[in-house]
């Protein structure tokens, strides 16, 4: 038995919870899915005085698909959005990337929020979200507000939700037409976290050519970064592997990545590279037959 | 005395579903469920390698979903529905055919993954009756093994998915 102790509550209701939250201040830590606080406690790493099990809350898990938008529950364990035929259709990228989220017995217990909230650079979810511009909804006693990626993923692990808050839902938009998405990654064993990963969408105009693009890189900072840089060279050209080719090049000065035991800095932006290639060749393949 | 007090009032009170036995417990909120199925229920199939959710020992299955135990407190179980490595083989002590394929086909040498092993290939099989070597390959990617270079895991995996569908003919 590894963890320190720790005062356990469950509460039932959202407003618990967030009460709960504002008795405990800095002591509590919300648990969710545990996939990543429980290790982190399992080592010690973390020693919380209190956690609150959100798993009993109800009305926090769910997916909503709208005309233009997806609502997921903060709740909302990883399996369900893999397995959810109205994700494949509505947002592929999600349901491509959720995928590549650790094992099975990860994503049986890990939630979306969690994920969001964790924000670990090498991480899909935070990738997914900036890429296409998706939003978080957090709410704290009385209060509730909506966060761009932008405005919520400040650091490594660090996120601009403060500690009376919960993440209640996660916004994703729905795929539009003549769009495709793509996301590929980089890993030393399938399922381990990824070294690099890249996600992109692409839509074509009528003509066929790029109306709009976004790409974004996981693994080369603190928070998930989007390269507009490439994509707004991109706007008006008729894709080809040519092209992707010739923009992507520039991304070795764009980025930074550290080196670790893994893998070189040098090594992470050919990959930067090679997999943002991939990814915009394979949304723009996909844009033309959507 | 103090100590002790403030120890044993935070002890939870929890029943479990294992292997369709139900039992009531007091355990810590920091106890872990594998620690609650090896310690508390003596259920020491279950095994722990890394307790940090990377070898895929502990893995059982809560709810009908493959889990790592050592990554679920035991209060986080309660009423759940678990089933465990002892809980494959039938009433009557027939082994499972996973259980039987890893024999057949020398799909363990120590034995310390196995048990986390059956449980993975068990949910496998019951949602792809006839997986491919690259399925079983992906399935079991969360699942460490040091000693069978897991080529007769996946025979094992393989020969079991065969058995069951040839008995539910
Ligand atoms: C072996 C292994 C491999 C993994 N591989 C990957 C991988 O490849 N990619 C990946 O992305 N992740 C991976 N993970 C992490 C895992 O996917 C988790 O799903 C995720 O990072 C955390 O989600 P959780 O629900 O388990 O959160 P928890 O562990 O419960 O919580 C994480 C943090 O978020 C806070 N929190 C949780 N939910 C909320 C909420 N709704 N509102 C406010 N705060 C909240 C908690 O207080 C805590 O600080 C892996 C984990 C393991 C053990
Ligand atoms: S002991 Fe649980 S995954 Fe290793
Ligand atoms: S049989 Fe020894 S670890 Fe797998």
């Amino acid at each position: 038995m590894k963890p320190a102790a720790f005062d356990y509550y469950k509460p039932e209701t959202l407003d618990e919870a967030l009460s709960l939250l504002d008795e405990f201040g800095y002591d509590a830590k919300v648990l969710a899915g545990g996939q990543s606080l429980i290790p982190m406690m399992n080592m010690r790493l973390a020693r919380p005085p209190v956690l609150i099990d959100i798993n009993g809350v109800q009305g926090m898990t769910g997916i909503e698909v709208g005309e233009s938008e997806i609502v997921i529950g903060g709740l909302t364990r990883h399996y369900m959005v893999e397995h959810s035929p109205e994700i494949q259709n509505s947002c592929p990228m999600l349901a491509e990337g959720i995928k590549l989220i650790g094992h099975s017995q990860i994503r049986s217990r890990g939630t979306i929020g969690g994920s969001i909230v964790h924000a670990d650079p090498t991480a899909e979810l935070p990738v997914m979200l900036t890429a296409l511009g998706g939003k978080v909804t957090v709410v704290s006693s009385g209060d509730e507000r909506e966060l761009t990626p932008e405005e919520l993923f400040l650091t490594y692990m660090t996120t601009t939700i403060e500690p009376n808050e919960i993440v209640k839902s996660v916004h994703f938009p729905v795929i539009a037409e003549r769009t495709g998405h793509a996301i590929e990654e980089f890993t030393l064993r399938s399922g381990d976290f990824a070294i690099i990963i890249a996600a992109a969408s692409v839509t074509l105009d009528e003509e066929g050519l790029i109306e709009s693009a976004a790409l974004c890189i996981g693994g080369v900072d603190g928070i998930p970064v989007k390269l507009e840089d490439v994509t707004d060279e991109l706007i008006g050209e008729a894709p080809s592997e040519e092209l992707f080719a010739e923009k992507c090049a520039q991304i070795v000065d764009l980025v930074d990545p550290e080196k670790d035991i893994h893998a070189s800095a040098e090594y992470r932006k050919d990959l930067c590279v090679a997999l943002s290639r991939r990814v915009l060749k394979k949304a723009a393949d996909r844009a033309k037959q959507a | 005395m103090m100590e002790k007090t403030a120890e044993s009032s935070r002890l939870k009170t929890i029943t479990l579903k294992v292997n369709h036995k139900e039992y009531t417990v007091d355990v810590e909120p920091r106890m872990l469920l594998s620690d609650v199925l090896r310690d508390v229920l003596r259920l020491t199939g279950t095994h722990v390698g890394c307790e940090h959710g990377v070898c895929g020992a502990c893995t059982i299955m809560m709810d009908e979903r493959p889990v790592r135990s050592c990554l679920v407190f035991g209060v986080q179980a309660d009423q759940a529905e678990i089933v465990t490595v002892e809980g494959l083989e039938s009433e009557n002590g027939e082994l499972h055919p996973l259980q039987k394929g890893f024999w057949e086909k020398h799909g363990l040498q120590c034995g310390f993954c196995t048990p986390g092993m059956l449980m993975t290939a068990c949910h496998l099989l019951e949602h792809n009756p006839d997986p491919s070597r690259e399925e079983i390959r992906e399935a079991i990617s969360g699942n460490l093994c040091r000693c069978t270079g897991y080529q007769g895991i996946v025979d094992a995996v393989e020969y079991a998915a065969k058995e069951m569908r040839e008995r539910a003919e």
